[in-house]
């Protein structure tokens, strides 16, 4: 007798994610990732000037802000055969850094850790054993009996009164979880740091970009200019803030975050064999050491790996017409010729068919999403953390090699542990604390240019449309926190012909494509124990361990000529 | 900042906000300095500090129900990087915050009873928070929650909701999605939510304190701040961030940055050539500045996109200097825009911003300098501005 599972909305992420499960004898046996927003901001873009796209592109997520703008003006710069300045890219760099570090411990905090510390577990903790665990995990300074035996009273005070504000209808109790409530306690006490430390860190947006969410970028450079006498620009104040905000990041995730991984994995190792989703991995690359166009020297290599093989990394490359597809067939979309098209190519329009709402279930055997199905050469691909990890590890990159292996001894682990919920969730901390060493290079980088004489943040070569070719087409790839995203531009006539993002939770938060093959989410969620049919708390887990960003997923592009069959024709402010 | 006691630490139940502060080892010192603050970020000065002090000494908690429709997160982003350390307390824990997607730990049906419930034993009491617009084309089927459309549960939120506030240009005007030409009819809350006002806090995103400001004023005053003929509070969006820019020195004396990273951009000369909608733009940016006073976009060198004005997304391309938009060809038009722009908004501050700029272009016409041949063109009459001198 298998029951179905309906989770909508999905808590604790961006955007609007609704999961179906089929459940039989404990387990999922089937399971279907629906998309339920979507803002057609593909559509909006046409027309505009190129130069102005980024900040269109930015508004496409405020979690994972930045990501997209830089894809953006990547896009162009690659049309319009631009490279930019040794300055701008590694301040970019380090504003990359900065996002991962924010977004990552944010994430491992305030949007996953709650599906593995009780709060409630954590009034039972003993102070004095707390102290002695804490202490012995790692030496942050907060971490006295009297610094938990407080934090502990006040928690008692806030269960006992019953308005539980974000932790309302939690969890608590269920046997999935396994800490101890000394951990949970520690857990409970750095998702509180944890919310302080992260409005810190994005100072640096602040500093190059002018704030944080939704810092400036620019085509061709970076908005700030470099003098380091001069009080209205980047000085070398502001540069010493920078260095100081770096070392503050490193130290939490040296000394909170990365231990409290580890703290917590060994209790949660049966989540090593649960979760693996589809076999295939997928990364850009990204981190520039020698300009964007040398892509053998990003510090985070381009590559897939097919099959969970890791010894062998395939070539990647965006702009192959049989290499990056998206697929409709599960999607409220409608495609003119075949399914299956190359971003450049890129053709839809809107087209629900869907339950009428209110409804109870989506028609899963039909189109069921406002995500479409990417592809590469046809298979489904996980992106994210894990994929860079891999792809990173199986290139036989030193410093990945070195990072993930310390991780697997440490939980005294073999490599294929990784290919799973804990294995996603793992490979998270470990890059943030690659990133944060990184960081500290590309800032020591960026001082030195500056010790010699280079200031420059912006070429204004192509700056101006009149020096731009009529037509042209280019793609921009990063690798957001949550995956490899693109951006694929064409231009005509100075103005933006056609914009398609393809972006990491479309990747994996996407419905089975026409031949079946289910995408990252679904896979992952075949398998995964419910305790509780009634409450989906496994089931979050593993879609967690993804780090959903929906906003981001959701687009629709629309080829010339193409209409809408529901455009308003009216806009409606 | 070291923030003497973590944020959203559980709280004493039924105390007040000072009861709860001090029980947490903030000192009186340290919270009237923070009403203090508070007063003059929400507009009320010295005078209002008391009543500050004296609401949060006395008020009970306000549930707040915050609801994601059409939108990127970016609005909740920038609320939790509040940079006060009391700010994040009081907004993370002094208010309740009984529904939000972005960080309650239930999903699914225990979310939605969070949701039933709060709204059901608060009736009348809870505030509710609109983060993104409403699609209203095909349905409604561009953005559901739970099977229902955001049309239908915003309606039924709002209904006894004691006050409805608009977080971001999303849920004021329709934002990125409603830029030409809004596929999905993207609609802002104040024309689906009817017979009560909707506090607009404008902006992509707010101003972490503007909107901890929005919502101290609630609890201090009991009612909804003064607002603008946009619905915006005027204590945060009744000046221009031309009014209020660090380098507004720089345009009256007519030295301009003429390309990104040129030596007047490394000097920190004015921005209104690349394009700079200071002028056409209300909002706190100049003063309040971002991410704990930190900077905000023209002071690390880029123009202001103008996110806080409606529609902004369709006053582009964005790099182009005000003059070339459609209709105005002369300079002195960046305060007539702003009226265009920035509606009935714009009325007070545009006179005395006219007078400025005559005695600019007054002085500019007497003393060469190196940017004065490309300075703007002489203003329009002040006749043409009507409204009041503020």
């Amino acid at each position: 007798m298998s029951a179905r599972i309906v989770v909508d909305p999905v808590t604790r992420i961006e955007g609007h994610l609704r999961i179906e499960a089929e459940v039989r004898d404990g387990k999922i046996v089937d399971a279907w990732s629906a998309g339920t927003m979507v803002r057609g901001l593909e559509l909006i873009l046409k027309g505009r000037d190129p130069r102005d796209a980024w900040a269109f592109c930015e508004r496409v997520c405020g979690v994972c802000t930045t990501v997209h703008a830089l894809a953006s003006v990547r896009s162009v710069e690659d049309a319009l055969g631009i490279a930019v300045p040794p300055n701008a890219e590694l301040i970019r760099n380090l504003m990359f850094c900065t996002q991962y570090m924010q977004d990552h411990v944010v994430h491992f905090y305030h949007l996953h850790a709650l599906d593995w510390v009780d709060v409630v577990s954590a009034l039972k903790a003993d102070p004095a054993a707390t102290s002695r665990i804490a202490q012995s995990i790692s030496r942050w300074p907060k971490s006295s009996p009297g610094y938990f035996s407080d934090l502990q009273k006040r928690l008692t005070a806030f269960v006992q009164s019953g308005q539980l504000g974000i932790f309302a209808n939690g969890y608590w109790g269920h046997p999935a979880y396994k800490l101890p409530p000394e951990v949970n306690l520690i857990g409970v006490a750095h998702y509180l740091e944890a919310l302080e430390w992260q409005k810190e860190i994005v100072k640096i947006h602040t500093i190059f970009g002018g704030r944080n969410p939704h810092p400036n970028y620019l085509v061709g450079g970076v908005p700030c200019a470099i003098a380091i006498d001069e009080a209205n620009a980047l000085n070398a104040e502001r540069l010493a803030e920078v260095g100081r905000l770096l070392d503050q990041a490193a130290q939490f995730i040296e000394q909170v975050y990365l231990p409290d991984l580890l703290a917590v994995a060994p209790y949660y190792l049966d989540w090593t064999e649960i979760g693996g989703g589809v076999r295939n991995y997928l990364c850009y690359g990204d981190l520039p050491t020698n300009g964007f166009a040398d892509i053998g020297r990003f510090k985070f290599p381009r590559g897939a790996i097919l099959d969970r093989d890791l010894s062998h990394v395939h070539d990647v490359d965006p702009r192959d017409p049989t290499g990056v597809q998206e697929f409709i067939a599960h999607s409220w979309y409608e495609y003119e010729g075949s399914d299956g098209k190359h971003p450049w190519e890129g053709e839809t329009r809107l087209n629900y068919t869907g339950p009428k709402p209110p409804y109870e279930n989506l028609t899963v055997d039909g189109k069921y999403s406002w995500l479409k199905t990417p592809r590469w050469k046809g298979h489904a691909m996980e992106v994210g953390p894990l994929a860079r990890m891999l792809v990173g590890y199986a290139s036989g990159h030193a410093e990945i090699k070195e990072a993930v292996d310390a991780t697997l001894g440490a939980l005294k682990a073999p490599p294929t542990v990784l290919f799973s919920t804990l294995g996603r969730t793992a490979a998270r901390g470990i890059e943030t604390q690659l990133v944060a060493r990184w960081s500290a290079e590309f800032y020591q980088q960026l001082l030195a240019n500056i010790r010699n004489g280079d200031t420059r943040t912006f070429t204004k070569d192509r700056w101006e449309p009149a020096t731009w070719p009529l037509a042209a087409k280019g793609v921009g790839t990063t690798e957001a926190p949550r995956g490899a995203l693109a951006h694929w531009i064409v231009i005509n006539e100075r103005r933006i012909e056609n914009y398609q993002l393809v972006v990491p939770s479309t990747w994996n938060a996407s419905p089975r494509d026409g031949q079946g093959q289910r995408s990252p989410y679904e896979a992952a969620l075949i398998g995964t124990p419910v305790h509780d049919p009634k409450l989906p708390l496994e089931i979050l887990r593993t879609i967690h361990s993804f780090d959903p960003c929906i906003a981001c997923a959701v687009h629709l592009y629309d080829d010339k000529g193409a209409t809408l069959q529901q455009l308003s024709t009216s806009p409606a402010v | 900042m070291e923030n003497p006691v973590p944020s959203a630490v559980p709280a004493v139940p039924g105390s007040t906000i000072y009861e709860q502060l001090t029980a947490r080892g903030v000192s009186r010192r340290d919270f009237l300095k923070f009403c203090g603050w508070m007063s003059a970020c929400i507009g009320v000065g010295a005078s209002g500090v008391a009543q500050v002090v004296n609401a949060l000494e006395t008020k009970r908690r306000i549930p707040i129900v915050w609801m994601h429709f059409q939108e990127c997160t970016c609005c909740s982003e920038s609320f939790i990087r509040s940079s006060h350390p009391i700010v994040a307390d009081i907004l993370l824990d002094k208010v309740s915050l009984d529904y939000t997607e972005t960080l309650l730990a239930a999903a699914g049906a225990q979310a939605e009873a969070c949701l039933q419930d709060t709204i059901t034993k608060y009736r009348g009491e809870y505030l509710l928070c609109v983060e993104g617009s409403v699609p209203t084309a095909a349905d409604g089927v561009y953005c559901c929650i739970g099977g229902r459309t955001a049309e239908d549960i915003v309606r039924e939120v709002a209904r006894d909701a004691k006050a409805v506030v608009a977080w971001g240009n999303c849920a004021c005007s329709g934002c990125v999605q409603a830029a030409r030409p809004n596929p999905t009819s993207a609609t802002p809350a104040h024309k689906i939510i009817t017979g009560k006002p909707v506090i607009n806090v404008q902006g992509c995103p707010p101003l972490a304190e503007v909107m901890a400001g929005v919502v101290v004023h609630l609890l201090t005053f009991g009612r909804i701040p003064q607002l603008d003929a946009l619905g915006r509070p005027m204590s945060f969006y009744s000046r221009r961030v031309h009014d209020t820019c660090y380098r507004r020195a720089n345009y009256d004396a007519g030295l301009f940055v003429e390309s990104f990273d040129d030596e007047n951009a490394r000097k920190g000369y004015c921005l209104y050539k690349m394009g700079c909608k200071g002028p056409v733009t209300y909002n706190s940016c100049g003063t309040i500045r971002w991410n704990g006073g930190v900077s905000f976009p023209i002071q690390s060198g880029h123009p202001c996109l103008g996110c806080s004005e409606a529609n902004f997304w369709d006053n582009e391309p964005f790099y182009e200097r005000l003059p070339s938009f459609r209709g105005f060809g002369i300079e002195a038009t960046a305060d007539k825009i702003g009226m265009a722009v920035g509606a009935a908004t714009v009325v007070g501050a545009a006179a005395h911003a006219t007078l400025t700029n005559i005695r600019k272009h007054h002085d500019i016409g007497r003393q060469p300098g190196e940017s004065v041949s490309d300075a703007p063109p002489p203003p329009a009459k002040p006749d043409e501005k009507g409204g009041n001198a503020s």
